[in-house]
């Protein structure tokens, strides 16, 4: 029975491990940017929320109304000044960029804000609250929302990608940029528009975390980046839903490395990352390259 | 100027190229080379591989910018326009090599061909009238299409933004004979709708059948310049291969560097 608990709140943690890591395979799959500053600009979102709840009063899950437009908006602007920059330079170059992104954030935070940690609804009956199933099971009902959350976003994307004008502009400037402006299409804009739905769901996953734990100005690299590239790995770049079942993966075996020695949980989720890349480095759902 | 002998009626040229030098990197691609395309006309340039041709179709397209010389499209300067604003003023390129949306289906690839397109006679229903096989394979991937349906959709797809001059790259590369008879078979039904064309070709039997005008370029240079039925074989093929003795229609400057 300890087992099935472990599953399932593996399961559902995999949600919010797919909810980090959907923003850095967008990103990587349409414009070949490693955003290195992923986990520190989901920790913005956080910060921004928890201003926003402060200042306005709104409550805490109706946060993100006001940080998903926000971070969405500053995703075009970064994608269309800095990372564009980067990319007219060469691939390589957008990773020291965003390397220098993700150095210069967490010292602003450090600097303008402090290093206490910080969450998001703290006493709020749903974000706290959990229901039990038999004996054993308790399913939080935050974990529950986040998973249900995820599913939401990689449905509402797909659907966006597949059946939408500018799903289909983001497709085929993913696939080949020159022929793409032979077409007319202004590829710096649609990457300007890939970068503000990415951190869309970073904003998301940034609130998501905050309520979930705490957060400080450098939870962005040493838990959001290193989750969201571990579950990108395990589910394949640039695949969706492979995202979720990367999420997903790394939950389980975080879980069940607990439930072994309480200080393996990390070391198993990294273990898991270990053999995929080794054994598949093409990731769970991608195929190999197609021409 | 290198257009010394061409009637033109009087006509303004839709598309002039003038005087157009392209590096890459240390390499001179392009030296020099002008040309004038006039409305309606079928402009074919020749060349072995390696003579430019490809770079001057892609400047012309905004792929590359110059290092000395002038695009003008109907009057216009384009020279430092970018390459997605030419496309949606009239200027499309069928690229070498298709370059089709691989993980787009075939209707896909012709609906975002059609995302800034001009007002015109081509439709989507009009290329799948064109091509007959195409509508019933249109929720197929392209790259599961062979080479000449994938010229095919790719023709289709820069017809269906309407385009007043169509640049066409090396339509018969990597294709069999017969097909490559096929695809140009197309183009005076194309050309009926009131399209230019600007083509490239290493196919020089194809591109005299249907060239209204020529071009040969060699190494960069303009070797040999006139209407099909006005040079001779051997001048073509001097002017192709760099053979020395000039012929009486070429324009070039002699020998290479």
């Amino acid at each position: 029975m300890q087992w099935v608990n472990d599953i399932i709140q593996g399961i559902l943690t995999g949600g919010l491990y797919a909810l980090f890591a959907c923003g850095l395979s967008l990103m990587f799959g349409v414009m070949k940017v490693v955003n290195l500053a992923h986990g520190d600009l989901a920790v913005i979102g956080a910060y921004i929320a928890l201003g926003v709840i402060t200042v306005t009063h709104v409550p805490v899950l109706w946060s993100f109304v006001i940080v998903v437009p926000i971070m969405a908006v500053l995703g075009y602007v970064l994608q269309r000044t800095l990372i564009q920059a980067a990319l007219d330079r060469g691939v390589l170059i957008t990773l020291l960029v965003t390397f220098g992104l993700s150095v210069v954030i967490e010292n602003a935070l450090l600097q303008f804000i402090n290093a206490d940690s910080h969450s998001l609804g703290v006493g709020n009956a749903i974000i706290t609250g959990s229901f039990s199933v038999g004996s054993q099971i308790q399913i939080a009902y935050l974990l529950l929302l986040i998973f249900a959350v995820a599913v939401v976003v990689l449905l509402g994307l797909q659907y966006f990608l597949s059946g939408s004008r500018y799903g289909r502009m983001i497709r085929a400037v993913a696939d080949d940029q020159e022929a793409a402006q032979l077409s007319g299409i202004d590829y710096r804009h649609v990457f300007g528009i890939a970068a503000a739905i990415a951190f869309a769901t970073v904003a998301l996953a940034g609130i998501a975390y905050g309520m979930y734990s705490q957060f400080s100005p450098t939870t962005g690299t040493d838990t959001i980046l290193l989750f969201a590239f571990a579950a990108v790995v395990i589910g394949g770049l640039g695949s969706l839903w492979g995202t979720l079942l990367g999420g997903v993966v790394l939950g389980v075996a975080q879980q069940i490395g607990a439930q072994i020695n309480q200080s393996d949980q990390f070391l198993a989720g990294y273990i898991v990352f270990l053999v995929v890349l080794a054994l598949r480095p093409q990731g769970l759902t991608t195929r190999r390259a197609q021409s | 100027m290198t257009e010394p002998r061409r009637a033109d009626n009087g006509n303004t040229p839709l598309l002039e190229v003038m005087d157009l030098t392209v590096h890459h990197g240390q390499l001179r691609a392009l030296d020099r080379v002008s040309l004038r395309v006039f409305p309606g006309e079928v402009y074919a340039i020749i060349g072995a591989n390696g003579a430019g041709k490809s770079t001057l179709l892609r400047t012309i397209a905004g792929l590359h910018q110059p290092t000395e010389g002038s695009i003008l499209y109907d009057g216009k300067n384009m020279t430092k326009v970018r390459p997605e604003r030419r496309a949606t003023s009239g200027i499309g390129m069928v690229p070498e090599g298709r370059r089709l949306f691989g993980s787009l289906t075939v209707e896909e690839n012709l609906l975002v061909g059609a995302t800034y397109a001009r007002k015109g006679p081509w439709t989507i229903e009009h290329v799948y009238e064109l091509f007959g096989w195409m509508r019933e394979r249109r929720t197929q991937r392209t790259a599961q299409l062979s080479g000449g349906e994938q010229q095919s959709v790719a023709i289709g797809r820069a017809l269906v933004a309407n385009p007043r001059v169509l640049l066409l790259d090396e339509l018969s590369l990597g294709l069999a004979p017969v097909i490559v008879q096929r695809i140009y078979a197309m183009l005076p039904q194309i050309l009926a709708t009131g399209l230019t064309v600007l083509l490239v070709e290493q196919d020089v039997s194809q591109a005299l059948r249907v060239a209204s005008h020529l071009q040969c370029l060699l190494e960069g240079h303009t070797t040999l310049e006139g209407r099909p039925a006005d040079v001779t074989p051997a001048q073509v093929e001097a002017a192709y291969f760099g053979l020395s003795q000039s012929a009486p229609g070429a324009v070039g400057e002699g020998s290479e560097p």
